[in-house]
């Protein structure tokens, strides 16, 4: 029932010589919703890219949709990181949308009027519908967030692949946007890169820990357990993974710290 | 209007009208793809061109049309492939380009052309043949921007989503810089050289705050830009000025004046907001 829709299998990347990952196995399933975390320069960005067909691997196999990831470009709905998209741009949140359903080879075809239906429909579901003429850069990062999931979703994606969804919003609306995410999570699986591994906790299904190498936690291991020895234990004999180690900025090992002596 | 009765100001005024709709579509897509420095790039190459078109005793319009078409997709050609070393070999095929041009002037036998002309722009001397190349390029170009208009946008909005839905981004690149290397070519007709980027961007820069597409900002560019070049051809014709200078400088007095308002508005925004802040406060 439970059919994979991206597999990983013994992926090695490199960049300029250096090794950015090795020996990574992933197998991303149809109801997935999987965080992945690990430090800068860990290669979280590069499995995103080499997921979408970005970049090939330099060995090993990555199977998207049962071909070529870039074949299957389509099944995949991708969000990128906020910080790099020009906020000047003349661009409506529309037609941001509608750049999801680009059609290349078919230039001339009119389907506008059912384009534009759908795109209202979709930014309805995220409570985007009254701003869809606005001008990109007069909406909130987070508005500007749900802007960006609502083109990836007019491709009809099996999977959402999101960089650093959070990175400009505030914690208050990072924990709806990681709502919205929850229940979007009911029809898509869902990949999310993320810094901070604990305001993702409540919301994932499983952790991938990304450091070079890649570390899967399925759910039970990043239930409380998880998070307790994460946290308050000394940096070095967090869970078998070395990621968390160098991965958790200290500000939020503290900052989680804290609330984890509050909440336990 | 006695401006009218002069054949070479007819001329003059199509030349900037021509000028001022190719600016204002290819220069959208200079500014919100930020590659104004590779169009004076571009721009300062052209003049070897102008060199060879002397020096063989060649048509000018044509050759440099040519030599800027090399030197451009040259150029976007190491950008690809060297991204983070595409300015300084911008920076050098820029210099080169100015260098084998003045080389070649100077190794021309006999009278020497005015090369302030090509500097600073003689569109009080376009004739008949060039406003035809102008038209036909014009042309040629508004067909290429509407039929790439959707991959254009994607790319120049967000190029890593429009690689994803299959836009061939390499190729349209290099549509985008030759596109680029005909029109900058065309404007140095009409400005020069050293000017034509302030024709390229400033219009764009204005209209960008108010377009809400990249079809509008190019509308709204190619009007402002057709503003400033008959305002300035008109300044030049009353008081005897050189008419590239005066449409430059037509068009950054009016840049200044919205920059300033822009920022007056905002400083009277933030007070009027401070005190309402303070009002609450007192409250």
């Amino acid at each position: 029932m439970n059919k994979s829709i991206v597999e990983l299998k013994n992926v090695d990347f490199s960049y300029n010589g250096q090794p950015v990952l090795e020996q990574v196995n992933l197998t991303i399933r149809k109801d997935d919703f999987m965080a992945v975390i690990g430090p800068n320069g860990g290669g979280k960005t590069t499995l995103l890219k080499l997921i979408l067909g970005l970049m090939s691997p330099d060995g090993g196999t990555i199977d998207v949709m049962g071909g070529l990831p870039r074949k299957a470009s389509s099944a995949i709905g991708y969000v990128p990181q906020n910080v790099h998209i020009n906020n000047n741009f003349p661009i409506t949140a529309m037609d941001v949308v509608l750049m999801g359903k680009l059609r290349v080879g078919n230039r001339w075809k009119k389907n506008a009027g059912k384009d534009r239906d759908e795109a209202i429909k979709i930014l309805g579901r995220l409570d985007m519908e009254p701003h869809a003429y606005k001008k990109i850069g007069e909406l909130s990062g987070g508005q500007r967030q749900r802007v960006f999931i609502a083109r990836a979703l007019m491709t009809q994606p099996q999977l959402l692949l999101l960089d650093e969804p959070t990175a400009s919003i505030d914690t208050k609306g990072q924990a709806e946007f990681f709502r919205l995410l929850k229940q979007l999570n009911k029809k898509v699986a869902i990949l999310v890169v993320s810094h901070d591994l604990f305001v993702v906790s409540n919301y994932v299904k499983s952790v991938a820990c990304v450091n070079k190498g890649l570390h899967y936690h399925p759910h039970e291991e990043i239930t409380g357990d998880m998070l307790e020895t994460m946290y308050s234990c000394s940096v070095e004999d967090i869970c078998r993974v070395q990621v968390l180690a160098h991965g958790l900025p200290k500000k939020t090992l503290k900052g989680s710290g804290e609330k984890t002596n509050g909440n336990f | 209007m006695e401006i009218f009765e002069f054949e070479f100001m007819r001329n003059a005024i199509s030349a900037g009208l021509l000028a001022s709709v190719i600016c204002g579509i290819m220069g959208t897509l200079v500014v919100v793809n930020r590659i104004v420095f590779l169009s004076g790039g571009i721009a300062h190459a052209a003049y070897g061109g102008i060199g060879l078109a002397f020096y063989f005793k060649w048509p000018v319009m044509i050759s440099t049309l040519g030599f800027s078409l090399v030197a451009s997709l040259l150029m976007a050609g190491v950008t690809l492939k060297a991204k983070h070393r595409a300015d300084t070999i911008i920076g050098v095929i820029w210099a080169l380009g100015m260098a084998l041009g003045i080389i070649l002037i100077d190794l021309t036998p006999g009278y020497n052309v005015d090369l302030m002309s090509y500097l600073f722009g003689s569109i009080l001397t376009v004739p008949k043949s060039d406003l035809l190349i102008m038209l036909v390029i014009g042309i040629l170009i508004t067909i290429l921007v509407s039929i790439f208009y959707k991959d254009l946008l994607a790319v120049s909005y967000d190029e890593e989503f429009a690689q994803i839905r299959g836009v061939r981004v390499k190729q349209l690149y290099f549509i985008l810089i030759g596109m680029l290397g005909l029109t900058i070519v065309m404007v140095i007709q009409v400005v020069g050289l050293i000017m034509v980027i302030a024709l390229l961007t400033i219009p764009p820069f204005i209209v960008e705050k108010y377009a809400k597409s990249l079809a509008q900002m190019m509308i709204g560019s190619s009007f402002l830009g057709a503003v400033f070049t008959l305002s300035g051809l008109w300044l030049s014709y009353m008081f005897d000025l050189t008419s590239g200078a005066s449409i430059i400088l037509v068009a950054g007095c009016v840049f200044l004046i919205i920059l300033s308002v822009d920022q007056i508005r905002a400083y009277s925004l933030n007070k009027r907001r401070l005190v309402i802040v303070d009002n609450n406060k007192q409250k």
